[in-house]
């Protein structure tokens, strides 16, 4: 009993040190990332050849100053610009599963349901399924990449900038669009970002309130007359969109259009406002400055 | 040697019900319409309301035309699917059949790309003004004229309209290159997709009153002509050679009667999508219930129609308001079932 107390000490202390040695060559433990289906990854060593099949987790790794450990991306990846050079590798239901095996990853960031999952990982790739959808889940996704890359705690402190980026968004706005009833939509179905969804808790925090309830679930298809009810204060929509309002039959009276008091914004820009990744701050900014542009319109 | 089952009407006539079988299907139609036009006109995102005078402006601006573009969308289906059955004395036919709903699917894709090209660099320099207009007018006109184009293009290669089981297989090889074509696209421009899928599950959302405006033009030309040549789908009925022996120029009434189902195809998906379903299930609604030559089975196949693809878009509305259930996974669903208890119903008679 003794014995094997003392043999298990000697085991223990040979194990730290040797640890120790390898730890200081930069060949930690085994890293562990539990993924969003609740299965724990392990890796061997910080994941240095990475494929991304999904724009906030190809945003994410470079937000965390990893973008040249991509060797391949999704074809809605397009930022930043350095991922565009990268071999595009289909979307969410199409993956080209034999050119990602080719590429030699040692780690494959993907959504969670997307349809590959189990393929890649039967073929013996290490799969991390993460899938933000709120600002919750995304603060815990930069965790369990920032932890991937062997960079425990750059995602906490890439989720706190963002904070950081969303109040002071808040306090250029003004105070006059504080409680303003917003409409934004996704989607000309139409579709709307509710209250339920990470967009709705940025316009949250920013001070706006949303004319779409949580209860509709975060994209919700719309009857387009529960827009014209709701007559909301502000619109917000890609350019196309909001161009396109005016001619939905009934729209053309609503209060925002005819005041002018509306966000339409580039692809481009869209692309920020609907990604729950690391540029949500940056989403925050893109309104604020274009509430502030429209401060006249305020009564 | 022909076989009854896939010639439904000698199978009808053989029955010889009486006429009166057809006007009571047309008024029961007819009252079944006129409800649902009320029904249109008092849902809305608050769920059901019948203060009409409280809601007019909503009623006027959104419920009406969006009501009425609804039974109209569905009447140019029904009409379509109608003309399409008779013309290739398959009941199996639907509008969608010569490639008219890949070739509107390609047009929307294409415009819906080009929308997404003009979002990123171009379009601000170009305006929201002028990107309204290109969206807007181009959504609507290049459905139009894809399904009007989809439809030439198959008649082009079956080198027109003289052998029906060319034409057919042509149409079939048109809407499977078409299709493929805008996948094609739109793994290109994937900004495309959202748009394109609305396009293909069909929407009843935005129809206004200039969406009326073109139905009620499309179709009150392509009902009295579809009408006006109904004696030779009757002829047709009797086979190729019958109708040739009661003097039927096949060829030009067949072209004429394919451009009258792409006239009025285009007109309903350029308006309200690729609605699922309703061309092929109307004529058989009818047909399953009265005996009645090809006059009457175009006129009650389009007032089925109507009633088929309104109920759905109350449904849409109604279901889950104010949020909107897709209008053409109704249609499927509702069609689907009408199919299946006719089927049922026309078994149980004959055993």
């Amino acid at each position: 009993m003794a014995i094997d107390i003392g043999r298990a000490f000697f085991r223990a202390l040979a194990a730290c040190a040797l640890a120790a040695v390898l730890g200081a060559s930069a060949l930690a433990a085994p890293i562990i990332v539990t993924d969003d289906r609740g299965v724990r990854v392990q890796l061997d060593a910080p994941a240095r050849r990475i494929v991304s099949l999904l724009p906030s987790l190809t945003e994410t790794v470079c937000a965390l100053d990893a973008c040249d450990r991509l060797v391949g991306v999704d074809r809605y990846s397009n930022w930043p610009q350095p991922v565009k050079a990268l071999p595009s590798l289909g979307g969410i239901e199409d993956a080209p599963l034999e050119r990602i095996v080719a590429l030699k990853p040692d780690l494959v960031l993907i959504a969670e349901s997307a349809r590959a999952v189990d393929r890649l990982e039967a073929l013996g790739l290490k799969v991390l399924a993460l899938e933000p959808r709120s600002h919750a889940d995304a603060q815990r996704v930069f965790g369990s990449v920032a932890a991937a890359l062997g960079r425990e705690g750059a995602g906490a402190v890439l989720w706190q900038r963002i904070t950081q980026r969303i109040a002071a968004a808040k306090q250029r706005m003004g105070s006059g669009w504080q409680g303003q009833r917003v409409y934004f939509e996704v989607g000309s179905g139409p579709y709307a970002a509710s209250e339920a969804s990470f967009i709705g808790e940025t316009i949250r925090q920013i001070g706006l309130a949303n004319v779409v309830p949580a209860s509709y679930g975060p994209f919700p298809k719309l009857n387009p007359e529960f827009v014209v009810r709701a007559d909301p204060d502000l619109l917000i929509a890609t350019r196309t969109g909001l161009a396109e309002m005016p001619q939905r039959p009934g729209w053309a009276g609503l209060r925002a259009l005819r005041q002018g008091r509306q966000c339409g914004f580039s692809t481009d820009e869209f692309d920020v406002l609907v990604r729950p990744g690391p540029r949500m701050g940056d989403g925050a900014d893109l309104i604020a400055d274009c509430l502030a542009a429209l401060r006249r319109t305020l009564p | 040697m022909a076989m009854p089952a896939v010639t439904p009407v000698p199978d009808a006539i053989a029955r010889r019900r009486v006429p009166a079988d057809a006007a009571m299907l047309a008024w029961g139609l007819a009252l079944a319409l006129l409800l649902l036009i009320a029904a249109g006109f008092s849902v809305g995102s608050e769920g059901w309301s019948f203060d009409w005078a409280g809601d007019a402006r909503l009623i006027e601006q959104i419920r009406a035309p969006r009501t009425i573009g609804a039974a109209l969308g569905g009447a140019l289906l029904g009409l379509a699917g109608a003309i399409a059955q008779g013309l290739f004395r398959n009941p199996l036919a639907d509008p969608y059949l010569l490639g008219s709903a890949a070739g509107a699917g390609l047009g929307v894709t294409l415009v819906l790309a080009a929308a997404g090209l003009l979002g990123t660099a171009a379009g601000a320099s170009i305006g929201a003004a002028a990107a309204t207009m290109g969206l807007r007018v181009g959504l609507v006109g290049a459905a139009f004229a894809g399904a009007l184009a989809g439809v030439a293009l198959t008649l082009l290669l079956a080198r027109g309209a003289g052998r029906p089981m060319v034409l057919l297989l042509a149409g079939v090889v048109v809407g499977v290159m078409l299709g493929a074509l805008s996948d094609l696209l739109i793994s290109f421009s994937p900004q495309a997709l959202r748009g394109r899928q609305l396009f293909l599950l069909g929407t009843t959302a935005f129809l206004g009153w200039p969406n009326v405006l073109v139905m009620v033009l499309v179709l009150g030309l392509v009902l009295p002509l579809s009408v006006a040549l109904s004696r030779a789908l009757d002829a047709l009925v009797l086979g190729e050679a019958g109708a040739i022996s009661l003097g039927v120029d096949l060829g030009r009434v067949r072209l004429l009667l394919v451009a009258l189902m792409a006239l009025a195809t285009g007109a309903a998906v350029a308006q309200a999508g690729l609605v699922a379903f309703v061309g092929l299930v109307a004529p058989h609604l009818v047909r399953r219930w009265a005996v009645v030559a090809h006059a009457g089975l175009l006129a009650l196949a389009s007032l089925a129609g109507a009633v088929l693809l309104l109920a759905a878009d109350v449904a849409a509305r109604s279901l889950i308001a104010p949020q909107e259930l897709p209008v053409g996974v109704l249609t499927a669903v509702i069609g689907g079932a009408v199919l299946l208890w006719l089927l049922w119903r026309r078994t149980e008679a004959e055993t």
